[in-house]
């Protein structure tokens, strides 16, 4: 028999009990589904999270805090007045609150004395109470420090000058309605009123120049953007009655490196800063945590989809043990009239692949559908601030990579009824009775 | 007469071991010449089936050789033996065993479809063998709405589809009522005359094996009597 007619009559065989072959593909859809559906999200996310490690660029920075020397036992912490307590890092990656101990200006020395280190500047934290164009309300404000190198997502405007003295701010967009601009683009060029509170107690207020209005994203938590003109103002004047030590003691450090580093030598760099009792991770780090995560989700959710199709796979050695048995006479009669036992394994084995064809195509295709339609939908709902999400997004490749491995699972399945098949003897068959 | 086209020499078969063994041909000896048609005639249980299995390189006997064309088929094996069952012999069971969800027409051509035949030259041979069973108005009917003369005539359409040169015949009356199974008769001894296909008929049917050249009776796994026909 040609191969072309060994397939042929495979797939019209599994039309012939139309209801079996029905049931059986229903169940490897609901596998295949569930396994296109859950692939799309940890595709979707992950290019999400990509696409935002990229536009943030500063691939040739690295943030520095420094190890506390106990930060490694357990249970309470004994104080110490060197300690700060930050949250996270500058991406808001990490929760939870890690105590690292202070960078002092010795520190920075230390590490602009490593091996590969280009420069270093000390992240200055400070913290606003509000901000007001004068006319409108006054809002609470969180500042973000810039790092140079980075890229803001801007829906509006223009990236800040690190090195101008202007002092220059980038407001999320979400500020921009209550301040009662008309438009992002109305907000540019407007200057707004920070207020801060000094340590001695007493507040000021220091005009800033909006030159952006950045898109809220994982790249920057609702925070605005401070150039290093107005956070450097903005810190003296919080630190006005503070020590000069405790003026001079940073949570963290952005440290450069050569922007054409190898992967490999960012992370011997990386190990230099370890050595040297410092944490050094770099933005895809910080923001790559988010997607060990999601593929960890990811992967768990497959591994239901794969469950589901492993049952499914018994119901097409069920329907092919049933369809084997049925056809007992014609498997005899066709061995009768020569045709190998290969051929006659062929028949069965491809059928039970067709089915699973059927299966998850049709699951693959309805889940792309549900899919799109779903992401669609929460992207001008749900992830309305999320700009350029796709929460299930579908690649060629990872589709027909389901189709395939949910066909060779539906193959395997099917080899136990085929060599049954395979291996019946004609006579045996042809009995009557 | 130069070789037999299928000989049988001192085929034993037996089934099962030790004190069960059950020896279903003691020694049978047979040769049948091309154009010939012969009856194999016993009692339930004598062993016919298992002779004409043996015959039609079904089955392998325990000791003893079967012969086809003067060579032995003992060292036929996989794909040349499928092939030579494939292209030498058609088969007509007591019972039909047609698909019969499937049409007439791919029922018929299933032996030139196991041969890798191509499709146009499977439905032109097809119907010219529906043609000749006059069944040629039902080769797009299904195979379970023909009636039971009609469906051992397209199982006679599909023994004789390859062009083979023995049709082996195992009760090919069997199921038939005795009109209907004259008519079948006369087609398989029309096909015997004119096209000289050699017959070899499994029947314990007295009448069918009184129109065979030959008729072979068998006892207890042994040939018992081979008579001929009288020469009228
Ligand atoms: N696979 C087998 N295992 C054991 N014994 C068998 C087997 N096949 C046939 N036999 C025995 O061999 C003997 C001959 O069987 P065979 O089928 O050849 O009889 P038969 O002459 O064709 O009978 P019938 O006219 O009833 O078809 C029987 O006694 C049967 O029980
Ligand atoms: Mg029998």
């Amino acid at each position: 028999m040609r191969a072309i007619d060994v397939v042929g009559s495979a797939i019209g065989n599994s039309f012939r009990s139309r209801l079996r072959t029905t049931l059986t593909v229903l169940a490897i859809f609901i596998g295949a589904f569930t396994l296109t559906i859950t692939n799309g999200l940890g595709t979707g996310i992950n290019a999400y999270i990509t696409d935002t490690v990229a536009a943030i660029g500063a691939n040739d920075v690295l943030t520095v805090t420094k190890v506390s020397a106990d930060a490694t036992t357990t249970g309470p912490q004994e104080y110490s007045p060197d300690q700060i307590t930050s949250g996270g890092g500058a991406a808001g990656g990490a929760a939870g609150r890690t105590t690292v101990a202070a960078i002092t200006p010795a520190d920075l020395t230390t590490i602009a004395a490593i091996d590969g280190v280009t420069s270093v500047q000390p992240s200055l934290s400070v913290t606003p109470d509000y901000v007001t164009t004068g006319s409108s309300k006054k809002y609470r404000l969180g500042l973000g420090s810039f790092v140079t190198g980075t890229t803001l997502q801007l829906s509006a405007g223009a990236q800040l000058d690190p090195d101008s003295s202007e002092l220059q701010i980038a407001l999320p967009v979400s500020f921009v309605e209550p301040l009662g601009f008309a438009s992002d683009a109305d907000a540019i060029g407007t200057t707004v009123q920070i207020g801060i509170t000094s340590a001695s107690g007493t507040q000021s207020v220091i005009d800033a120049t909006v030159v952006g209005v950045s898109e809220a994203g994982l790249g920057a938590t609702g925070n605005a953007t401070a150039n290093t003109a107005l956070t450097t103002a903005l810190y003296d004047v919080q630190s006005v009655g503070r020590s000069a030590t405790a003026k001079d003691s940073y949570a963290q450090a952005v440290v450069h490196f050569d922007q054409n580093a190898s992967a490999s030598e960012v992370t011997a760099l990386q190990g230099r800063f370890t050595a040297a009792g410092f944490t050094a991770r770099t933005v895809a780090d910080q923001i790559g945590t988010f997607k060990s995560v999601i593929d960890a989700i990811v992967l768990v959710l497959n591994a239901f989809a794969v469950i589901a199709l492993l049952a499914a796979s018994f119901g097409i050695v069920n329907t092919l043990l049933m369809s084997v048995q049925e056809r007992t006479r014609e498997i005899g009669l066709m061995k009768a009239m020569g045709m190998g036992a290969g051929r006659i394994f062929g028949l069965f084995s491809i059928e039970a692949a067709f089915i699973g064809f059927l299966g998850s195509a049709i699951g693959a295709g309805i889940a792309m559908i549900v899919g799109t339609v779903v992401s669609t939908a929460l992207s001008g709902a749900l992830f309305a601030n999320l700009p350029g999400l796709t929460l299930i997004a579908f690649t060629p490749g990872s589709i027909i990579a389901i189709i395939l491995i949910v066909m060779g699972i539906a193959f395997l399945a099917g080899t136990l009824p085929a060599w049954r098949a395979a291996r019946q003897d004609p006579i045996e068959s042809l009995r009557y009775e | 007469m130069s070789h037999p086209i299928l000989a049988a020499y001192d085929l034993k078969k037996s089934y099962g071991r030790g004190p069960n063994r059950f020896d279903a041909l003691k020694g049978v000896t047979l040769e049948i010449f091309a154009g010939e048609s012969v009856a194999i005639v016993g009692k339930s249980g004598s062993g016919k089936s298992t002779l004409m299995h043996l015959l039609a390189l079904l089955d392998k006997p325990s000791t003893g050789t079967v012969e086809l064309g003067g060579s032995d088929t003992a060292t036929l094996k996989g794909k040349r033996l499928n092939e030579t069952r494939n292209k030498t012999f058609g088969f007509v069971f007591q019972q039909f065993f047609l698909t019969p969800g499937a049409s007439v027409l791919e029922n018929v051509v299933l032996p030139l479809k196991i041969a890798g035949i191509g499709s146009r030259s499977r439905k032109v041979r097809g119907h010219a063998a529906l043609d000749r069973l006059e069944l040629g108005d039902k080769a797009k009917s299904k195979a379970n709405a023909l009636s039971g003369g009609q469906k051992q005539r397209a199982v006679i359409a599909r023994a004789l589809v390859n062009d083979p040169r023995i049709i082996f015949a195992d009760e090919p009356t069997g199921n038939l009522d005795s009109a209907t199974g004259a008519i079948v008769e006369d087609i398989l001894f029309g096909l015997n005359r004119e096209q000289g296909i050699t017959l070899i008929i499994v029947t314990h049917d007295e009448d069918l094996a009184a129109r065979c050249d030959r008729r072979v009776y068998i006892r207890d796994g042994l040939v018992v009597t081979e008579e001929a026909r009288v020469a009228a």
